[in-house]
């Protein structure tokens, strides 16, 4: 039992090397900490070198010249509290002119170094109308002009909820429009723990697939499908997770899925030595064609002298030894490629995976049928699609097919609150949608499947409504 | 079984989930010898339970079927004992977002209540971390700790009967994140902050009144909370179903397919039926009704020391 909290320190404090997430009120970037490297960040550039050796959570400044200083601690009580204000705004007339700093002023007290709060404080004593606004007013405009001109920095570790904010505040379409209280309900539906054995398709550049094996500590495995060359891992790398994580992660291309389900997957050294073979055939042939330039040449002098040219000799070995040692390379990595494909393939003979998350770009129909017949019975499994209507026919197709019950289509409605006294309400701007949601569980498929279909899911109710529908 | 780690085969002793059909489930105790009840008929766990592969069918004694499921921390919270009004697996899932849990996490959850949050915590923090959770009534607190002995996950668990507002939650500076759902959290603040580690943590609060919130905002604020955020979120569920919509009838037209070509206006296929033809739509519809509350999230962040 963790009673007493021995935090290593180490690895709480921020080093070359490591992947973070930088914050400005609510914006974040993930980049990885680089030996005086240029960082660009909420228009503003600088180096996090000062950085590093700093606990995670450390505030920083920004000075002249892009280094990070440490931010001073908060002074007590806002110094920018206005002594008078207005009861409302019936006499204030908004004509655009009531700021005497001009653009150029305020460049002028930036450049004097003049820190964030004491432009705000400027800006405030150069309003000619500030004294009249509310007070509610005049806390608004304060905190509106904090944020422009306080520029503080905050380094964090990176966590799902960071990295599953700042892509869909960023780039939401790089991660299917995947709004992170709909990537909570993946991770929660799916039963992500410690220790299972998880199957994952995403084409959410990573982040989906990095969420899930935060979730699981480094234990147990997840294997991650991928389509065409590779698989996409950026956004887990933001996780910086630690290199005994990446032992448990495994990948396996889909084109050959059916020759995994039909038991012809070739894994054996021969495929790999043939593929070295004509690798290295294709080698020897280029290289024909350079040593049959240099022949070419030494045939040359050859015909002309009667002994080889030394140096030429030298060349040729040369070339012959950087030749094999490509080759060797070539082998090397062939194999490591091998052996992955076996250990995946491995995992996912025994058709016993205790989990599948799929969220991609992809048609989610074909992918599930084909991903859920190496799950094995009582296990969940969700889907994710931007849209509903290829989750309907998921849906209707699982019903047909048997071997899946408690399926749900869902979607998850999310709304922020200003809470201020006197001043609670729901945020003005929401989210429209973050996306829709298959879930169930694994059963055991059942070979008589018209006992299934006759164990309706569908309450009696429905049947009521349907009159209503037609009859409307 | 266990709540925190998937088995293949059901033994004696273990929880399992009985699905019966839609939205029909019950939890059973798995016991040699013993009997249980459905409308199906009888399941005999030693025969029909024991050394059967979870998820499973299994006939009953009147000829019908269910199938037995490994619990999770997900089928436990729709099938659990109420003694308290309990979170939900929408709520649960994004609190455990927002407060980062993960494997190795130390987490303080005040009140305890039913167990459905404890249960989904234990199943992310497992197997290196750990829940100090606390409830102020004596039953609940000890029919918790029955429950998650059953459940295989008593080692992950301290649970101490005191009230977190008073005497705080038993421990200092090692938990990660606090959860609190009690009445007046704005008075455990203070014990929800000595109980985070120094390097700063997460906290969250549930509370189904705005009143509450607005309370417990304020304390936050007072004690040097930041990133203060409070949200609600709902699940929406969207009922798949197949409708057959009839066509008008507009009389005959002059010249033309007639009905016929008015499918293919709505661009469906035709479907004969007795009288008017009709279409058929696969849609997905929304109940009649849907949980509309449950209550208001509030998280922030302990900043560090």
């Amino acid at each position: 039992m963790a009673e007493c909290g021995n935090d290593s320190d180490a690895e709480s404090r921020i080093s070359y090397g490591d992947y973070v997430v930088l914050k400005r009120g609510d914006v974040f970037k993930s980049v990885q900490v680089e030996n005086k490297k240029k960082v660009i960040f909420e228009k503003q550039w600088f180096f996090l070198d000062n950085a590093v050796g700093q606990l995670y959570g450390t505030k920083f400044e920004i000075e002249a010249g892009g280094s990070l200083k440490l931010k001073a601690a908060k002074h007590t009580g806002d110094s920018l509290d206005s002594k008078e204000a207005g009861q409302d705004n019936r006499h204030i007339v908004d004509d655009g002119r009531s700021q005497k700093l001009t653009r150029d002023d305020i460049e002028t007290l930036k450049e004097q170094g003049l820190k964030g709060q004491e432009i705000v404080q400027q800006l405030i004593d150069n309003s000619t109308t500030f004294k009249d606004k509310t007070e509610f007013a005049q806390e608004k405009y304060i905190k509106k002009k904090k944020k422009k001109y306080e520029s503080d920095i905050t380094i964090l570790k990176p966590s799902t909820r960071l990295l599953a904010m700042m892509y869909h505040g960023r780039e939401p379409g790089k991660i299917c429009h995947l709004r992170y209280d709909s990537m909570a309900q993946i991770l929660t539906l799916g039963n992500i723990h410690a220790g299972s054995k998880i199957i994952v398709f995403e084409t959410c550049a990573g982040l989906v697939l990095g969420s899930v094996m935060e979730r699981m500590g480094g234990f147990g495995s997840v294997i991650q499908m991928y389509p065409g060359g590779g698989p996409t891992r950026a956004g887990m790398e933001s996780f910086g997770f630690p290199s005994h994580f990446h032992e448990m992660l495994h990948e396996f291309p889909l084109c050959k899925v059916n020759a995994l389900l039909a038991g012809t997957l070739d894994l054996s050294e021969k495929d790999a030595d043939s593929e070295a073979n004509s690798s290295r055939n294709g080698q020897s042939e280029s290289s024909q064609e350079t040593s049959g330039v240099s022949e070419e040449k030494s045939s040359e002098p050859q015909s002309m002298e009667v002994s080889v040219d030394p140096q030429e000799e030298m060349r040729r070995a040369e070339r012959e030894r950087l030749r094999g040692q490509k080759a060797q390379e070539k082998k090397v990595k062939m194999e490591e490629k091998r052996k992955k494909l076996a250990s995946a393939a491995a995992l996912l003979e025994g058709r016993n995976a205790d989990g599948l998350v799929i969220a991609s770009r992809f048609h989610p129909c074909p992918v599930l049928m084909g991903l859920l017949k190496f799950i094995a019975p009582s296990r969940p499994f969700v889907v994710y699609c931007q849209y509903r209507e290829p989750l309907i026919e998921c849906y209707t197709k699982l019903r047909e097919q048997g071997g899946a019950i408690s399926l749900r289509l869902t979607d998850s409605w999310l709304r922020h609150y200003q809470v201020l006294p006197n001043r609670t309400h729901p945020v003005l701007l929401m989210s429209g949608g973050g996306g829709y949601l298959l879930s169930g569980t694994t059963v055991a498929a059942d070979a008589a499947k018209a006992r299934n279909q006759h164990k309706s899911e569908e309450p009696v109710a429905k049947r009521l409504k349907l009159d209503e529908i037609s009859s409307a | 079984m266990s709540f925190v780690e998937y088995s293949e085969i059901i033994q004696e002793g273990d929880v399992v989930i009985i699905f019966l059909g839609h939205e029909s489930m019950m939890p059973i105790k798995v016991q040699s010898g013993a009997q249980t009840q459905t409308r199906y008929g009888v399941i005999r766990h030693s025969s029909d339970l024991i050394g059967q592969r979870f998820g499973s069918k299994v006939t009953c004694s009147k000829g019908g079927w269910v199938y037995v499921l490994h619990p999770t921390p997900e089928l436990w919270t729709v099938n659990l004992p109420h003694r308290t009004q309990i979170l939900y697996t929408t709520d649960i899932a994004n609190i455990t977002l927002m407060l980062e849990l993960k494997p190795g996490s130390v987490v303080c959850e005040s009140g305890t209540g039913s167990g459905s949050l404890s249960h989904s915590i234990l199943r992310t923090i497992a197997p290196t971390g750990h829940l100090h959770t606390v409830e102020f009534h004596a039953q609940r607190a000890e029919k918790a700790m029955q429950e998650f002995k059953e459940h295989k996950v008593s080692h992950l668990v301290t649970v101490r009967n005191q009230d977190v507002c008073k005497d705080g939650f038993g421990i200092t500076a090692i938990a990660d994140a606090v959860f609190l759902d009690i009445p007046s959290p704005w008075e455990a603040i203070t014990h929800a902050k000595s109980a985070m580690k120094r390097k700063g943590g997460r906290l969250c609060s549930f509370s189904p009144c705005i009143e509450q919130v607005q309370r417990t905002c304020e304390a936050l604020l007072d004690h040097g909370f930041e990133e203060i955020c409070t949200l609600e979120v709902l699940l929406r569920v969207h009922d798949v179903r197949t409708v057959s919509l009839p066509l008008p009838d507009f009389g005959p037209e002059e010249g033309s397919a007639g009905s016929s070509q008015m499918a293919s206006d709505v661009g469906q296929e035709e479907v004969p039926n007795t009288g008017n033809t009709s279409v058929i739509c696969r849609t997905a519809t929304p109940p009649r009704e849907m949980a509309g509350h449950t209550g208001y999230l509030t998280f922030a962040t302990k900043p560090l020391d």
